[in-house]
């Protein structure tokens, strides 16, 4: 049955059906894979209904074909998606490094489960670095947002591909097993995009106009210099103009949590029960990693007593957050790696904090 | 005054510039196939009146170059790549024509993957691969079509096949795939074989405007740097030993899509 044609009500839908949807949505045709656990509802779902939407669904040979794959589909100007896990977003790389010094846009959803290495299946937060500090070589960045419900694994979907045409820069969706997995109550709520991005780069032929060419390689002068300067600059203005967090229960908080994905969405329901103890915790949700919110946590430090950084790895975003401010003493860190965080462990974590007995 | 020379003794051109080649100086070494086999290439994109939907796909290595020399849309590929890349940009756009051009270090070591998966699909696309037995842009290391006793940067004894394994015939193996259309190996060190190689070309092309599914033309080349040749000795070079090993010929002809 097709999910695309069930009318816009409430009904019970997966995180990773609900990117699908998203990217449906969104004008996405295109989609490239190669299967992994946890994510294989999406290839499934791409392969079911994109034919029937005059797109293409390909199960290529490995993601290093995936990717480039994608590479090519982007600089025909279209909008394209994969999605994979922690292996085989690392065989992306390469791929991302050259579609990111390409200036090329695509929506990457990684799906994360535990490593390093062939590691486990179960949900990790241990893609953090990888994701928000270029992953590849050569120096770049991708535009990271992490979804913490199934309706934001839809919303931020659409948005990947908006930033992503809008900075012509890869946009990785940042999700793990429990998001991916996990059914909720979703509303397909209409695609509004921001704005409509013209792609006069894309390589369509040379009909009435000169050659155009789509690469990466800059071996005159200085040009690679020059190239680096203009990559950096537009970082720099995604960074002043699409950073995103979620500001819940922060009136009068004086612990705040800093936490994302599946994280931050078991710490709202420990925050919920610290309110009805009488302690007064927060929480700071980035949505967008890269780029980290990092005025809202400079701010937000100077006003609690304590930000508890909660992450399923041994501690990695939570560097960011010691880079936001300079008040390091307020930063107190819980760290799951490879397993979710239940909200009496962080609700035990907050009542140590609030200097309450346990 | 007599008129200035060519002007005053023919009447009409009867040779060209092909469309599709840009009007610049080549940067290649003397000697060198690349520019040969770029005027062939741009030849059949002319001849079937493909320049305006034409996206060529190039890779890593020497070959990169393509688009400086072939006045169409070009998309630059990760090393070894190309045939997923071109994979990416016919399923956008099938409408059009997509080429890749890739040497040999590309399509036959660390592009074996793509190549044979993208062949295997039946992908519609036509590849130009061409294979001189080296890494040319790196300076000269040992390439998967090396012949056993070339010496190299890397195999500075000689390729020995106790270790280096054996030089790699693509064309022959991409011919067992049942995804491919047409495979052919040409070379292009005589006239007589320049032509052959253009009719050979003008297959490949013709199948993918066919739908017919993956060509490749695999052509022999020269380096005559990195090999330590003067030119004229590369082309026996390719005449001698590498035609011995690498044979020159049609291995796969398709005449029926399979869909058809």
């Amino acid at each position: 049955m097709s999910a695309l044609a069930a009318p816009p009500s409430k009904r019970l839908l997966k995180g990773n059906e609900a990117i699908c949807l998203g990217a449906v949505a969104a004008g996405c045709r295109h989609y490239y894979g190669y299967p992994i656990t946890p994510q294989n509802d999406i290839p499934e779902y791409m392969a079911a209904h994109l034919p029937a939407l005059g797109g293409t669904f390909l199960q290529a040979e490995s993601e290093v074909a995936t990717i480039n794959m994608m590479l090519g589909t982007s600089a025909s100007g279209k909008r394209v998606m994969t999605s994979s896990s922690g292996p085989g977003i690392s065989l992306m790389q390469e791929g991302l490094s050259y579609m990111a010094g390409s200036e090329l846009p695509a929506v990457i959803v990684n799906i994360s489960r535990s490593g390093p290495g062939l590691g486990g299946i179960a949900p990790s937060q241990g893609d953090y670095f990888q994701a928000v500090k270029g992953g590849g070589h050569g120096g770049y960045r991708l535009i990271v947002l992490a979804p913490h419900s199934v309706q934001e694994m839809y919303a931020l979907t659409m948005l990947a591909f908006d930033l992503a045409d809008k900075y012509r820069t890869p946009a990785m969706i940042l999700g793990d097993a429990i998001v991916g997995q996990m059914k909720e109550p979703f509303v397909a709520s209409p695609y509004d995009p921001a704005s409509t991005v013209e792609k006069p780069w894309a390589l369509t032929g040379c009909a009435g106009r000169e050659r155009l060419n789509v690469k990466s390689l800059h071996l005159k002068d200085n040009e690679i210099e020059v190239h680096n300067w203009r990559l950096h600059e537009k970082y720099e203005r995604i960074r002043k103009d699409e950073t995103r967090a979620e500001p819940y229960m922060l009136d009068g908080a004086t612990i705040a949590i800093v936490a994302f994905g599946t994280a931050a969405r078991v710490g709202k329901t420990a925050i919920q029960w610290a309110r009805k103890e009488g302690i007064a915790a927060g929480m700071l949700r980035p949505i967008t990693l890269f780029p980290f919110p990092r005025r809202e946590v400079f701010e937000l430090a100077r006003k609690v007593d304590v930000l508890l950084v909660i992450e399923m790895n041994t501690g990695q975003m939570v560097e960011d957050v010691r880079q936001s401010t300079p008040l390091h003493d307020r930063i107190a860190f819980l760290g799951k790696p490879c397993a979710m965080p239940t909200p009496e462990e962080i609700l035990e974590r907050i009542r140590l904090l609030a200097g309450r007995k346990v | 005054m007599s008129a200035p020379p060519g002007k005053a003794r023919f009447s009409k051109a009867v040779y060209a510039r092909p469309r599709s080649l840009v009007d610049v100086k080549s940067h290649f070494c003397p000697g060198c196939h690349h520019g040969t086999i770029h005027k062939i290439v741009a030849e059949c994109i002319d001849r079937y009146g493909l320049r305006e939907k034409t996206i060529g796909v190039a890779c890593v290595g020497c070959s990169v170059f393509l688009y400086d020399y072939i006045d169409v849309d070009v998309v630059e590929s990760p090393h070894g790549r190309a045939p997923a890349v071109a994979t990416g940009v016919k399923r956008a756009q099938p409408d059009k024509f997509v080429f890749t051009y890739q040497g040999d270090g590309d399509l036959a070591a660390i592009g074996t993957s793509e190549i044979i998966h993208a062949a295997n699909r039946g992908e519609n696309l036509s590849v130009i691969f061409v294979n001189n037995t080296t890494y040319g842009m790196t300076g000269g290391q040992m390439a998967p079509t090396t012949m056993l006793g070339q010496k190299t940067s890397t195999t500075p004894y000689g390729r020995d096949f106790r270790g280096d394994g054996y030089p790699i015939r693509m064309a022959e193996l991409l011919a067992g795939l049942e995804g491919t259309a047409y495979s052919a190996r040409v070379a292009v060190s005589t006239p007589a074989q320049i032509r052959k190689s253009k009719e050979a070309v003008r297959k490949a092309f013709e199948m993918q405007i066919n739908g017919m599914g993956l060509s490749i033309v695999e052509f022999l080349s020269t380096c005559p740097t990195n090999w330590g040749m003067k030119p004229l000795d590369a082309q026996k070079r390719v005449l001698g030993e590498m035609s011995e090993y690498f044979p020159l010929g049609v291995f796969k002809e398709r005449v029926q899509a399979d869909f058809a």
